[in-house]
């Protein structure tokens, strides 16, 4: 019971990183059918970012508690991921914006192979750690263990989540998302700038993904130029499992795919009678990914569209 | 410009001149859709463009809107050129279309379709009871508020859309085949509509296959054949006018 227990908190502290990184998959998909796959890579930017700047005020002789460190390198890594968001959209998607579907999707595989290789350039290939300035406190809980950590990562992504759900749907700015994403050409006929909202959707996603990163970093206490295609990878997934473009869907696929992550990597030892280990856990990402796609193709909360006859 | 241009010196010399096309084209790939078409609207004016299936009336009204690129010519509104600006700066000057299809956001309610029609606007006074307004129109809508405006027929859709247009309180609103797929009941609210908004001094231009229903509302109307327009007249002149009975009226 206790390994149960354990590995459900892990799943849903994992599951709301990827939630938060699936969003925006999901709303750059909503609204352009793309699916932007250099969005992983910018939640690798951000957490590179955010440990820089860490690094320099922990190195600079201002001493700030450590809470204040990271605040400032998160602070610092949301416009940086917000900036390059706003950059990738306008210079390589905007142009392509009539093309045939293909040409923006190998772009977006392009983007994704020249950030990574800046971020190698910039930052070296070693993996970089994330110091602990902020002392890690462990709760005991029916037998398991949950940290400060965990509890803030959480918290956090859920507070996010309910704040964009808040945007999307009660604001003005949502509305105009919305018929957007339903029709550009209908939306623009209301008045609608139809590439402002392209933009701040990119730049959106771009700030929770920055805020991904930095919490990814921090959880796992490490930060690599490579990390942000597996993640990216997952996050895609978990959209696809809620049903890609659905917002809601994107927040229920990345808990459920951090669970079941997390379960099947503590219990795959004993199910195969130690033949398979933990370090198998990445493969539940795509094994759902294909059981989504065979049985389920529009995803958990998609909606099978059916416009208008 | 065809026969019959009774009256357009008039308009054409007072400052009531809201739009001015001249020469417009449009071509799609290496298929001109519009080979160069001259009109105008003064302010209060009803004006129809009526002709067959792919006339190239659908294409004028995306032209006029920004929709579509024109090839050449241009299109004056308020004495300045619009000509290929975009749709959302047209919108934003008074140029509102309700296109062929309605272009209703199926998955948004009812009452937040009607607040995208007042999008560009910010006097929450005035928009709330400008929507009071539009439910008086039609109190389907009213009823139907939070459902999603997919479950709605097509008639009230077509008020939905209607309605949201008006709400954006336009200067001058381009309808496309407003009677397309409704019952007869229906047809016959809406146009009772369109000449209702119209007798309050709204300047329309409405495209129509419904060439009967589209005169007898209409001042004036224009003829639309494979792109060109070929008649012009006073709506009253062009439905005793043979060619038109015989081509359009079905008899």
């Amino acid at each position: 019971m206790d390994i149960f227990l354990q590995q459900l908190i892990n799943g849903l502290v994992l599951g709301s990183i990827y939630a938060l990184v699936a969003l925006g998959y999901t709303m750059v998909y909503g609204i352009l059918e793309l699916i932007n796959f250099a969005h992983g890579e910018i939640t690798m930017i951000g957490a590179m970012v955010s440990l820089a700047v860490i690094n320099l005020l922990i190195g600079s002789t201002l001493d700030l508690p450590g809470v204040m460190i990271v605040f400032m390198g998160v602070l610092t890594a949301i416009p940086a991921c917000m900036a390059l968001g706003f950059v990738i959209e306008r210079v390589a998607y905007r142009p392509l914006r009539h093309a045939p579907r293909l040409a923006p999707l190998i772009t977006a595989i392009g983007v994704s192979i020249v950030l990574q290789n800046a971020a190698m350039l910039i930052w070296g290939r070693q993996y970089i750690s994330f110091p602990p300035i902020i002392p890690i406190q462990r709760y005991e809980v029916l037998g398991a263990t949950i940290s400060n950590l965990q509890i803030f990562i959480f918290i956090f992504s859920a507070l996010l989540m309910a704040g964009l759900i808040m945007l999307v749907h009660k604001t003005r700015l949502g509305r105009a998302m919305r018929a957007t994403a339903q029709s550009p050409q209908a939306a623009s006929l209301m008045g609608v700038n139809v590439n402002n909202i392209i933009a701040i959707t990119f730049i959106l996603g771009s700030a929770l993904a920055a805020i991904a990163g930095v919490m990814v970093g921090a959880y796992y206490g490490l930060a690599h130029y490579y990390m942000g295609f597996l993640l990216g990878l997952k996050a895609f997934c978990a959209a696809v499992l809620g049903g890609i473009g659905n917002i809601a869907g994107a927040m229920l696929g990345g808990l459920l795919l951090g669970v079941i992550e997390s379960l099947g990597a503590g219990y795959i030892g004993d199910l195969t009678g130690g033949f398979l280990g933990s370090h198998y856990q990445d493969v539940f990402a795509f094994l759902v990914l294909i059981l989504v796609l065979v049985f389920r193709p529009s995803g958990l909360l998609g909606e099978r569209v059916v416009e208008r006859a | 410009m065809g026969a019959g241009s009774a009256g357009t010196a008039a308009i054409h010399g007072g400052r009531r001149l809201l739009l001015e096309v001249k020469n417009l084209a449009v071509a799609y790939g290496g298929v001109q859709a519009v080979k160069g078409i001259d009109f105008c609207i003064t302010r209060g004016e009803l004006v129809c463009l009526i002709g067959a299936n792919g006339a190239g009336k659908t294409t004028t009204l995306k032209a006029l809107c920004g929709l579509v690129p024109t090839a050449h010519g241009s299109v004056h509104y308020q004495q300045h050129s619009i000509t290929n600006h975009p749709t959302h700066e047209i919108v934003r000057r008074g140029m509102v279309l309700v296109p062929e299809g309605r272009g209703i956001f199926s998955r948004l309610s009812v009452a937040e379709n009607l607040a995208m029609g007042a999008y560009t606007r910010n006097d929450h006074a005035a928009i709330k009871s400008e929507t009071d307004y539009i439910h008086s129109l039609f109190p389907r809508l009213y009823e139907r508020r939070h459902q999603k405006a997919g479950t709605l027929s097509g008639g009230e859709q077509q008020m939905l859309a209607l309605g949201r247009a008006i709400l954006a309180k336009p200067q001058l609103l381009l309808l496309d085949e407003p009677s397309m797929g409704l019952a007869p009941l229906m047809v016959s609210k809406i146009f009772e509509t369109i000449r209702h908004i119209a007798g309050q001094g709204m300047t329309i231009l409405l495209v129509e296959q419904n060439a009967k229903l589209a005169l007898e509302i209409s001042h004036r109307g224009y003829v639309m054949e494979s792109g060109l327009i070929t008649l012009h007249d006073t709506a009253s002149n062009l439905s005793t006018n043979p060619r038109v009975r015989h081509a359009y009226l079905g008899e």
